[in-house]
């Protein structure tokens, strides 16, 4: 009875979205406000009955209504609420209602706010967005139904199947709606600038109302990454957080690409430049997102993402084309409307800069998406089987990411329209001698790594004028009689009157920080595995760790724990003592959780070997020393600040 | 005058590009291959780094502690999945190849702690290279054993 009425809203919500769709197409046609606001109420009940259906959905995920295949397939009884909860998005059909329903939410905020005021693009973007939801319900209608009953005849299964152990970690719980948000909140601004593109107001309007949009998203897409980064340093025990999986890089991609776009539309808005180059970022944007899901959602690439193969991956592809050819050929029609009548002059200039910033991410795209298609290309062309593993990812883009780190030490001292080596040498002398603070204070450590010296400099660099940045704002409000504020107080104060500006500057520091943590790990990282008897020890950079017990139980959901316990300390001080554990679940799934002691300075990183056999005379321990890597944590903290100082309401700034 | 200036520069940047992806490539490329491609195709591909895979021959296993060195003989398996499948899953391949005499073999020098899983008819998966000797120098070494194989296969095949 549930599940059919559960599949009977989703079917409505099918037909509804449809509607919406035709009639807001139909309506701009005829100029006709009535089927427009028909179009817009429609929109407008899609959320409220997507929300239905997934609390259905959940419902049954709560009761262990194992009639229910999904319901079988991701939860079991012993898995507490919580869990059985958010395995609303632990499989295929439910993740695509998942998507559905944030999209629905967003379109309804778009609509409900400011209708009035956009009543020129909005409908358009009711008609791009709607399109999408259409798209992607249709996929739980037709072809991943969540609320799919098992064949009739089989006895309903007593107990579920459940969420696969990988995903039972709290950091699971958040980073694949952190990265839907991410991809999601997309969406919102290509909608503009297809509604933008078809109207022809081709101004500035669509990037001013999706600026915070695009904000959000972006912060999103990066919590997203990072989310996953820090799940799998803790879950998966391989003693690093990335590692060039297909579907890491399909994350990536959007994230660069919007990363692009956030800098360019400020060229746009300050210089009126760059206006066909914005609508390529955002419509590549949106395909990147597609193509993102597509790719975990497909299993066309075997990754720890990848759910079961499915039918539904052929789909994203025409969906895809579909939406490209439709974008191209509008921004192809208004490609002349869009010409600046400004010429970049100086190759100095700030909007000069930031075009390398632009090109340089496309560079890190270009890279990336190569490495992906490379096996595939050469086993077409040449027959023979080649792939390229993390050291093509890290020797290829290594050297623009340090580009990037040096433009964004020079970038913020270069001046809108015209700038000069000179102007920009007198502004930067200061700040690079207080620079060399960083590799020669590496060197007094003992690193001589060229790359890390060079790293250490350029990151040292981009503190150092991001602080100068500050500086000389705050001090020149606190030297000012009139405003009466001390050097802190100026400081805030400075802040707040251009968040935006002041956010990105944090931002920057926030992506050098991780930047010292993701040296300090390629560079630096170390490792031993070694078999242990009960008394003896491990030597591992400057660390000893002593074997000192084994232990072997049940937990009471039925997975076997076998969890070791060492005594870490360094000039043989005790420090703490670790337990790096493996889980055996009933279905026979392994987990391996590493046991981590984590500082500024470094990380000691300790698992269980799993598939060797455990015993008291002879357990396999695997040590990972990993320097630094903390910060990359630190750096990811900073970030959300930085990005919700710039997306919070300037004091002064005025609606547009 | 200024145009082509921003054109040079945009060139540069491209040719940049282009050199990291080619000279990255090249240098980070693993060749899959089978044992059988690689003893016939030795001369051609000395020095280049490649990923094989083939059954290991429980007799030929020897390690000496003091240098942590371990060698081994492994024996040509296909890589095709479907022929794996046709041929009676995997492990089955993996015996087949060890008791035919005919198929090709390599001979594997390996440096590192003797894993418990180096036995007879187990699936070695390594990567390195080949010498002139006609040994092949892995620097990582994936074992995976043939009865692990056995109890997975229900499971994959248990119908949902």
């Amino acid at each position: 009875m549930l599940p059919s009425l559960g599949y009977g809203i989703l079917v409505i919500t099918f037909l509804v979205t449809l509607y919406s769709v035709a009639i807001a197409i139909y309506g701009q046609a005829e100029k006709d406000g009535a089927m427009i606001e028909s179009a817009r109420r429609a929109m407008l009940i899609t959320l409220p009955l997507i929300t239905i259906a997934s609390a259905i959905l959940i419902y049954l995920l709560i009761n262990d209504r194992y009639e229910v295949e999904y319901v079988w397939s991701v939860t079991n009884r012993t898995m507490p609420i919580y869990l059985k909860i958010t395995a609303w998005w632990g499989g295929q059909p439910g993740s695509l209602l998942f998507w559905s329903w944030l999209l629905s939410a967003f379109t309804s905020a778009v609509t409900l706010r400011k209708w009035d005021r956009d009543r020129e693009l909005l409908p358009w973007v009711l008609v791009v967005t709607g399109t999408t939801l259409a798209f992607f319900i249709a996929l739980n209608v037709f072809y991943e139904n969540p609320f799919k009953l098992i064949p009739a005849g089989v006895p309903i299964p007593l107990d579920g199947r459940g969420l696969n152990p990988l995903l039972r970690h709290p950091g699971m719980i958040i980073h694949p709606p952190a990265q839907y948000l991410g991809f999601v909140s997309v969406t919102i601004p290509y909608a503009f600038a297809i509604a933008a593109l078809i109207t022809g107001r081709t101004d500035d309007r669509w990037t001013r109302i999706t600026r915070k949009w695009t904000l959000w998203a972006w912060l999103f897409l990066t919590l997203g990454l990072v989310l996953g980064m820090r799940w799998a340093y803790d879950v998966l025990g391989w003693g690093g957080y990335w590692g060039w999986d297909p579907v890491e890089i399909a994350a990536l991609l959007p994230w660069l690409t919007l990363t692009a776009f956030l800098h360019s539309v400020m060229i746009q808005e300050k210089r009126n430049m760059l206006k066909q180059w914005n609508m390529i970022l955002i419509i590549l944007s949106f395909a990147l997102v597609i193509f993102g899901t597509f790719l975990t959602r497909s299993g066309v690439l075997s990754s720890v993402h990848a759910f079961a193969e499915s039918e539904i991956g052929p789909l994203f592809f025409l969906f895809i084309g579909f939406t490209f050819i439709v974008s191209f050929s509008l921004l192809i029609k208004r490609w002349p409307d869009l010409k600046s009548k400004i010429e970049m002059k100086s190759m100095l200039s700030r909007e000069a800069l930031f075009l390398l910033n632009n090109l340089l991410f496309l560079s890190i795209l270009v890279i990336s998406f190569w490495g992906v298609i490379f096996p595939l290309l050469s086993e077409l062309f040449t027959g023979s089987k080649v792939t390229v593993g993390p050291p093509f990812y890290e020797r290829a883009t290594g050297p623009v990411w340090g580009a990037l780190i040096l433009l964004m030490g020079i970038a913020p001292l270069a001046a809108w329209g015209r700038s000069t080596v000179k102007t920009i040498g007198r502004a930067i002398w200061k700040p690079a001698l207080a620079a060399l603070l960083f590799p020669i204070f590496a060197l007094t450590t003992g690193i001589t790594n060229w790359i890390a010296l060079i790293g250490f400099t350029l990151i040292g660099l981009v503190i150092t004028v991001t602080v100068r940045e500050f500086w000389i704002g705050a001090n020149a409000r606190s030297k000012n009689k009139r405003l009466n504020e001390n050097l802190f107080t100026a400081l805030l104060h400075l802040i707040k009157r251009n968040r935006r500006k002041y956010g990105g500057y944090i931002v920057h520091i926030s992506m050098v920080l991780i930047g010292i943590g993701i040296l300090g790990i390629e560079l630096f990282q170390t490792d031993t595995q070694q078999h242990l008897g009960i008394g003896e020890e491990i030597n591992l950079a400057g660390y000893t760790l002593r074997y000192d017990r084994l232990d072997q139980f049940r937990h009471e959901d039925g997975r076997l724990i076998t969890r070791g316990e060492m005594a870490l300390s360094k000039d043989g001080k005790y420090i703490e003592t670790l337990a790096p554990r493996f889980d055996l679940y009933p279905d026979g799934q392994p987990m391996t959780i590493p046991a981590v002691r984590s500082t500024l300075v470094d990380d000691v990183y300790v698992i269980l070997v799993n598939w060797e056999g455990i015993t008291r005379e002879s357990t396999p321990f695997k040590v990972y020393h990993n320097p630094l890597v903390k910060w990359v944590w630190i750096g990811s903290y900073l970030f959300v600040i930085g990005i919700l100082i710039g997306v919070w309401k300037d004091e002064e700034s005025k609606e547009v | 005058m200024k145009n082509s200036k921003f054109l040079i520069g945009g060139l540069l940047i491209v040719a940049a590009v282009v050199y990291l992806i080619v000279s990255s490539t090249t240098a980070s490329a693993e060749y899959f291959m089978t044992i059988e491609e690689v003893v016939t195709q030795q001369d051609e591909i000395l020095g280049k780094s490649l990923r094989i895979s083939g059954a290991v021959l429980g007799d030929s296993i020897s390690y000496d502690e003091e240098t942590l060195t371990i060698s081994f003989t492994v024996a040509h398996v296909t890589g095709d999945n479907d022929e794996i499948e046709s041929s009676g899953g995997l492990a089955k391949v993996l015996h087949d190849a060890v008791r035919e005499e005919d198929t090709p073999r390599l001979n594997i020098l390996y440096m590192g702690p003797m894993p418990d899983l180096l036995q007879h008819e187990a699936q070695a998966i390594m990567t390195g290279h080949i010498e002139a000797d006609g040994i092949f120098y892995a620097d990582e070494l994936l074992l995976k054993c043939p009865t692990k194989y056995e109890e997975a296969v229900p499971d994959q095949s248990e119908t949902e």
